[in-house]
C-alpha cells in the first residue's frame, strides 16, 4: 500500500486528525507571520517615537471605547491620493506602541494619522461637542458630553504598567508620576506645575527630541480634567511623533 | 485509483494489483471510487475542465508572479528584507517617485505664480485660473472644516468672504497668516497677541467687567445703560485702549478686532460679550508652512484674497 493510501489512519482516529488539522493549519500560520518577526520594515526603529504620555493614553482609551476606529482608519497607504490628502505614508513604527493599533481600512469618516496639529485644539473640542455646527454636511455623531465627564485616572499608573507588561518602554519615573504626568499635561500653569519639567523631560528624552510633548488646557474648561481634554490632546498628538523632515524615504532600506 | 471500501472487500482485493481494479458502474458507465456505502457506491467522475485549468493557470501565475514581483520574505540571503523580484516593484518607492514629479511639475507650473504680483495675477486670466483651480482643491481639504466650505465662518471661525479682517486682508498679509498661523506654538513668526482674561484672572472686578459690556455695545452703535458707559470710560481707555484703540476701532497689527462694527466674532449678545471679557478670546490657526508647499500657499492666498474681501 502506498502512502497516498495511508489516510484510513487518520480517518479512523479522531485525536489524530485533530492534531493533524492542528499540524497542518499551523504550517499555513507560521509561513504568514514568522518572516514579519525578522524583516526590517516591519521591526524598523524611526526616530522620534516615544511611549503615549498618561494624558493621551486616556484619550485613546476613549477613542477605542467611543468607536472612533469604526468609521476613521489611522493608515496612510502609500498611494498618491492619499500622501496629497493626508500627508506621509504610515510607517509601521509609529504604530509600535499601539495595543491594539488602529490601522482599520474602512473610511466613512477621514483618515487621522496624521490629523494632530492640522486643526486647532478648539476647532477639535467644538466639532466634538457639535460637529454639524463646523461641516453641515457631516454625519459625525456629536460627542458633547465628553466635556461633561470627568476623566477618571486614579488607576493611570496601573494602565502604564500594564501597557509595559506587553512591551511599551515605560520607565519606572514614568509609571511612579503617571498621574502627576496626567494633571501636568491638562493643567500645566497651575495644578500640574510640579510635575511639567518632569513630564516634559521624561517624554522628549524617550522620543528622542524636543517638542513632542503639548501640554494645555485642551477642553476650554480650566477648572477640570475631562476625558475631552484627554481625546483632544490625543487627535493632537497622532503623526506628529516622528520628524520626518529627517526622515530618509530615499535609504534603499526605506524603498519597500 | 486508491481503492477504499469495506474492510472485507479491501482484505479481498490488497491480494491483487491495485492498477487493474476498476470498478465501473454499469449504469451510467463512468468509473466508481470504489467506496460503498451498504451497496450505494459514488461516481468517480472527472474534474471539469474549465475548472482544472484555471487552478493549473493559478499555479502557473504564482510562479510567475513570484519571480516578477516582491514574494518570498525574511531568507538568509534577502538581509532582513524579500526576494526584490525582476521588477524591483515597491509601492514607497514609486510613490515617492510620483510625489516628487507632482511637486515638480506643480514647481514649474506655479513659478509665473510666484513671482507674479496680484496685479498681474488678477489679469492674467491663465495664471488666475490655475491659482483659482489649486487654491479650490486646497481650500475644500485644509480650511474649509473651519471657514465652511465657502468660505463664509461661523462663530469663532472668522468669516473670510467679508472685507472685515483681524490681522491683515492684503495678498501679503493672507499668504504670512497661511504661512505662520496665528498663535501657533513653535513658530515665532506667527501672528501673536493675547488678550488678557480680565475676569477669570481677576485683573477687573465682576461690576467693572458688566459696565465694560455695556460700553462695548454702546462702541458698536447700540442702545446701552448710560451710567455704566460714564463708569466704563476710564476702565476702557486704561485696559483696552492700547490694543482696541480709544474709539475701538481695534488695531490690526495686534489683532485686535474693530469693537465699532456690527461684526461679531463670538457674538454680540450682551452676555457673549461678557463672556468675551471674562474668559478673553485667544483662537489658534494652525501655520501650514510645515503642510503645505510654497506654491500651494501662494495659490491660497490668491484664491482666499479672491472670494471679495481681499485688499
Amino acid at each position: 500500500m502506498s502512502i497516498m493510501n495511508r489516510h484510513g489512519v487518520f480517518e479512523r482516529h479522531s485525536l489524530l486528525l485533530t492534531i493533524g488539522i492542528l499540524v497542518v493549519v499551523s504550517i499555513g500560520g507560521i509561513i504568514q507571520m514568522a518572516p514579519l518577526m525578522y524583516m526590517d520594515n516591519t521591526i524598523e526603529k524611526v526616530e522620534g517615537m516615544r511611549p503615549y504620555t498618561p494624558l493621551e493614553l486616556a484619550g485613546r482609551d476613549i477613542y477605542i471605547r467611543e468607536g472612533c476606529y469604526v468609521c476613521h482608519s489611522q493608515m496612510i497607504r502609500p498611494l498618491r491620493d492619499e500622501v496629497e490628502r493626508y500627508g506621509h505614508y504610515s510607517l509601521a513604527a509609529e504604530s509600535m506602541y499601539d495595543h491594539p493599533f488602529q490601522w482599520g481600512s474602512k473610511r466613512t469618516g477621514p483618515d487621522l494619522a496624521r490629523v494632530g496639529g492640522k486643526y486647532s485644539a478648539e476647532w477639535q473640542v467644538d466639532h466634538l461637542k457639535d460637529p454639524r455646527a463646523l461641516v453641515p454636511e457631516s454625519i459625525m455623531p456629536p460627542y458633547a458630553f465628553l466635556a461633561d465627564k470627568r476623566l477618571k485616572f486614579e488607576n493611570i499608573s496601573d494602565r502604564l504598567r500594564t501597557e509595559r507588561f506587553v512591551g511599551v518602554p515605560y520607565t519606572d519615573e514614568m509609571i511612579e508620576n503617571a498621574e502627576g504626568h496626567l494633571i501636568a499635561q491638562a493643567d500645566p500653569d497651575n495644578l500640574g506645575y510640579d510635575y511639567f519639567s518632569s513630564l516634559m523631560d521624561e517624554y522628549n528624552a524617550a522620543s528622542g527630541r524636543e517638542g513632542t510633548v503639548q501640554a494645555r488646557d485642551w477642553d476650554g474648561d480650566p477648572t477640570r480634567i475631562t476625558e475631552m481634554d484627554a481625546l483632544v490632546a490625543y487627535l493632537q498628538m497622532t503623526g506628529t511623533l516622528v520628524d520626518f523632515s529627517v526622515y530618509e524615504a530615499d535609504d534603499l532600506s526605506n524603498r519597500r | 485509483m486508491p481503492l477504499r471500501g469495506s474492510p472485507s472487500k479491501m482484505k479481498g482485493l490488497s491480494m491483487t494489483n491495485e492498477n487493474d481494479i476498476k470498478d465501473v458502474d454499469a449504469h451510467s458507465g463512468v468509473e466508481t471510487t470504489g467506496h460503498s456505502w451498504d451497496g450505494i457506491k459514488e461516481l468517480n467522475n472527472p474534474l471539469p475542465r474549465w475548472w482544472l485549468y484555471i487552478f493549473y493557470g493559478c499555479i502557473a501565475w504564482a510562479v510567475v508572479y513570484m519571480v516578477l514581483m516582491p514574494a518570498l520574505p525574511a531568507l538568509p540571503f534577502t538581509n532582513g528584507s524579500h526576494t526584490p523580484g525582476l521588477r524591483q516593484h515597491s509601492d514607497r518607492a514609486i510613490v515617492n517617485t510620483t510625489m516628487a514629479e507632482v511637486a515638480e511639475t506643480r514647481r514649474t507650473e506655479a513659478n509665473a505664480l510666484l513671482s507674479a504680483s496680484l496685479e498681474e495675477i488678477e489679469t492674467d486670466r491663465d495664471l488666475q485660473q490655475f491659482a483659482f483651480a489649486m487654491g479650490d482643491s486646497l481650500f475644500g481639504d485644509n480650511c474649509a472644516t473651519c471657514h465652511g466650505s465657502g468660505g463664509q465662518g461661523s462663530k469663532g471661525y472668522p468669516n473670510l468672504v467679508d472685507d472685515v479682517w483681524l490681522w491683515d486682508g492684503t495678498l501679503e498679509g493672507i499668504e504670512y497668516t497661511l504661512r505662520h498661523g496665528i498663535r501657533q506654538e513653535g513658530d515665532d513668526q506667527t501672528r501673536f497677541s493675547v488678550m488678557p482674561r480680565f475676569g477669570a484672572d481677576g485683573l477687573l472686578e465682576v461690576s467693572d467687567i458688566r459696565d465694560l459690556t455695556q460700553y462695548v455695545v454702546h462702541l458698536s452703535g447700540r442702545e446701552a445703560d448710560a451710567e455704566a458707559i460714564s463708569r466704563a470710560a476710564p476702565i476702557y481707555a486704561a485696559q483696552c485702549a492700547f490694543c482696541h484703540g480709544a474709539e475701538g476701532l481695534g488695531d490690526r497689527t495686534q489683532g485686535a478686532p474693530n469693537l465699532t462694527d456690527a461684526e461679531w466674532l463670538y457674538g454680540s449678545e450682551t452676555s457673549e460679550i461678557y463672556d468675551t471679557i471674562y474668559n478673553a478670546r485667544n483662537s489658534h490657526m494652525p501655520a501650514w508652512s510645515g503642510r503645505l508647499s510654497e506654491a500651494e500657499i501662494k495659490a491660497l492666498s490668491v484664491y482666499v484674497h479672491s472670494f471679495g474681501g481681499g485688499e
